[in-house]
């Protein structure tokens, strides 16, 4: 009787750790086979004229071209979408570690930025649409970058606070007896301190933006030429994907597999890099 | 060192005498610091601010369409025609509803499984593993989703999934195979549930990472296998914390956008069946955003939409938030 109860939960315990070393693997797997689906299809038409050419004319219909226009309108909103969001997100991440900490405003401001990371880009890409019509403002580069840097903060900010929280006490502790005040230390030890942190923040957010298409498809239009100034609409890389997918021609669906996976790309450099470098970093820290 | 020490004497010295140095004084450096302490906490309105500003931006814009049609019969209403000035949100709404739900359903037992398993019998090994995996997918853009979505999932469920499903479970309506595409919520469900898989994931195994191993320890050291530690001992702590993540999983499926109007079909019509197609409010939103001004009222309708999705989302983000944060507070003693 003892035997056949005991057998019975080890029986248990071998079904349920094979459903979840089985979980795992699908969700391992999952990755890869977006990984793969993307390369496979998107290597064939990926051609030196995609990366370094604007499209030419009847581009949607397979005539040539490529699109640089849309790599580089994605780099310029994403990059500074992330400049504008890091010179707030800074300031309130260092706020809520030095100054608020767990004291219960800081807890609303947590739960504030926690729920603006839940608005989804379409809900920021509308109410950018609503702001811009009261303003009569046209779709544009400066648009865009508000948006997304709207859609980053909470992102970034949230990042940072995460690890700014591992900060070491004594440190703070050591530069106050010294007689710093709270901006010296905020400024002078916790940023340096906690710098690997801080790119990381900026690099998740900064590839959050560079991804977002809803966001961007009501506030930066889109356009076949590379942005000359601010108030230009521009093309972005997500959109192109999705505008070459929805023509009727097999090319031009082609070079939209292409397009996703020039976007996949960029995302994964960043990823990665952002490791490597906060592992540089991190050289250069106090332990 | 006696160099330092001596230039160090020199300035205090300086400093002592009143005499001009490069250092600012101690009355400057504080006056900074409250101008900073000022500065900064205006700064950090700045979220709050933002979702008042969100919400109410959406709900004048909004305005027209619920002032002139009520909310009830805009949220309820079945006919969708911005040309003859009806705009019924509800084929849209239940559209939505359906994809979450699938996806959720399809999520939520793997996630789960995949956090246990990391947080309590992986090897540190898998574990690293595990974090650039979850990482990766949580980063790659949800547009790549669709395409993938579009490439693999539309004839997986075309060619495999309903072809099945007609043979053995055409009884049941919400299986039944209506329409021979693979656009269908199915493939909606499929493509959200990998993408909402890393937030439901790593917010379960922050939980879970907060339960003390006493619990564990103690459970055991009176001979329970680790299932039976899991089952007994750990869930019931951490169980409103799973139903949190998955209430913010759900919230973050609600509002994707361009991934599932890629692979859903977007048919204005209350679904019946996971091999319908769907079209949820995100996807109304991002399609007719072109034709909003050349129809009067239609850039009120889909502000509205934008403000029904908003208010939902809110509704369950501060819900599972305030919970989340406070099982994470959690003191145990």
């Amino acid at each position: 009787m003892i035997k056949k109860r005991w057998a019975r939960r080890h029986l248990a315990e071998a079904i349920v750790k094979a459903l979840m070393m089985a979980a795992f693997v699908v969700v391992a797997a999952s990755l890869g086979l977006i990984l793969w689906t993307v390369i496979v299809r998107g290597v064939p038409s990926l051609t030196w004229s995609m990366i370094s050419q604007t499209p030419k004319g009847g581009y949607y219909m397979g005539k040539e071209g490529g699109v640089l226009n849309a790599i580089i309108g994605s780099l310029y909103l994403a990059g500074g979408g992330t400049l504008l969001a890091l010179i707030f997100s800074l300031p309130i991440a260092l706020y809520l570690e030095t100054y608020l900490g767990d004291s219960s405003w800081g807890q609303y401001v947590r739960l504030s930025l926690d729920v603006l990371w839940g608005i989804p880009s379409i809900v920021y890409g509308a109410f950018g649409f609503a702001f811009m019509l009261a303003l009569g403002m046209r779709a544009s580069l400066l648009a865009g970058i508000i948006v997304l840097a709207l859609l980053e903060l909470p992102i970034m900010v949230r990042a940072m606070d995460e690890v700014l929280r591992l900060m070491p006490v004594d440190l703070e502790q050591a530069a106050f007896a010294l007689g710093s005040t709270k901006l010296e230390v905020a400024l002078r030890v916790v940023t340096r301190q906690m710098l690997p942190g801080i790119v990381t923040a900026v690099l998740l957010a900064f590839g959050r933006g560079i991804g977002d298409a809803a966001s961007v498809l009501f506030t930066a239009g889109y356009t076949d030429r590379i942005p000359t100034s601010l108030m230009r609409p521009t093309a972005s890389l997500p959109l192109a994907v999705f505008f070459q997918l929805a023509t009727p021609y097999k090319e031009v669906q082609e070079r939209g597999y292409a397009s996703a996976l020039i976007l996949t790309i960029i995302v994964l450099i960043i990823s990665l890099g952002s490791r490597w470098i906060s592992g540089r970093l991190n050289r250069y820290t106090i332990k | 060192m006696n160099e330092q020490n001596q230039r160090f004497r020199s300035e205090t010295v300086a400093n002592m005498e009143g005499r001009p140095s490069n250092r600012p004084s101690a009355a400057r450096r504080l006056r900074q610091d409250q101008t900073a302490r000022r500065a900064f906490s205006i700064i950090t309105l700045l979220p709050v601010i933002l979702i008042l500003l969100i919400t109410i931006g959406l709900l004048i814009r909004a305005w027209p369409i619920i002032s002139r049609d009520s909310l009830a019969s805009t949220v309820f209403g079945v006919i969708w025609k911005p040309e003859q000035g009806s705009f019924g949100f509800w084929p849209f709404i239940m559209g939505t509803a359906w994809v979450t739900i699938v996806g959720v359903l399809l999520s939520v037992p793997a996630c789960l499984l995949v956090a246990f398993y990391l947080s309590e019998y992986a090897h540190n090994l898998t574990r690293s593993v595990a974090k650039p995996v979850l990482d990766l997918l949580a980063a790659i853009p949800p547009v790549v989703y669709g395409v993938w979505g579009l490439l693999a999932i539309v004839p997986f469920v075309q060619g495999f999934i309903a072809p099945l499903s007609k043979r053995w479970l055409s009884s049941i309506p919400i299986f039944r195979v209506n329409q021979p595409t693979g656009f269908t919520i199915l493939t909606g469900g499929i493509v959200l549930a990998v993408m909402i898989a890393p937030l439901i994931i790593s917010v379960v195994y922050e939980i879970l990472a907060a339960v003390p191993n006493d619990l564990r320890h103690a459970s055991l050291a009176v001979g329970a296998t680790r299932w039976q530690t899991i089952r007994n001992v750990v869930l019931p702590q951490v169980l409103p914390g799973i139903v949190a993540a998955i209430v913010l999983g759900a919230s973050r499926a609600l509002g994707e956008t361009i991934a599932v109007l890629m692979v859903v079909g977007n048919v204005a019509k209350v679904p019946t069946s996971i091999f319908d197609a769907a079209y949820p409010l995100p996807a109304l939103i991002a399609n007719n955003y072109g034709d909003m001004m050349s129809i009067p009222l239609y850039d009120a309708a889909l502000l509205g939409a934008a403000l029904v999705l908003l208010v939902v989302i809110l509704f369950f983000n501060v819900l599972s938030t305030l919970v989340l944060q406070r099982m994470l507070a959690r003191k145990w003693s």
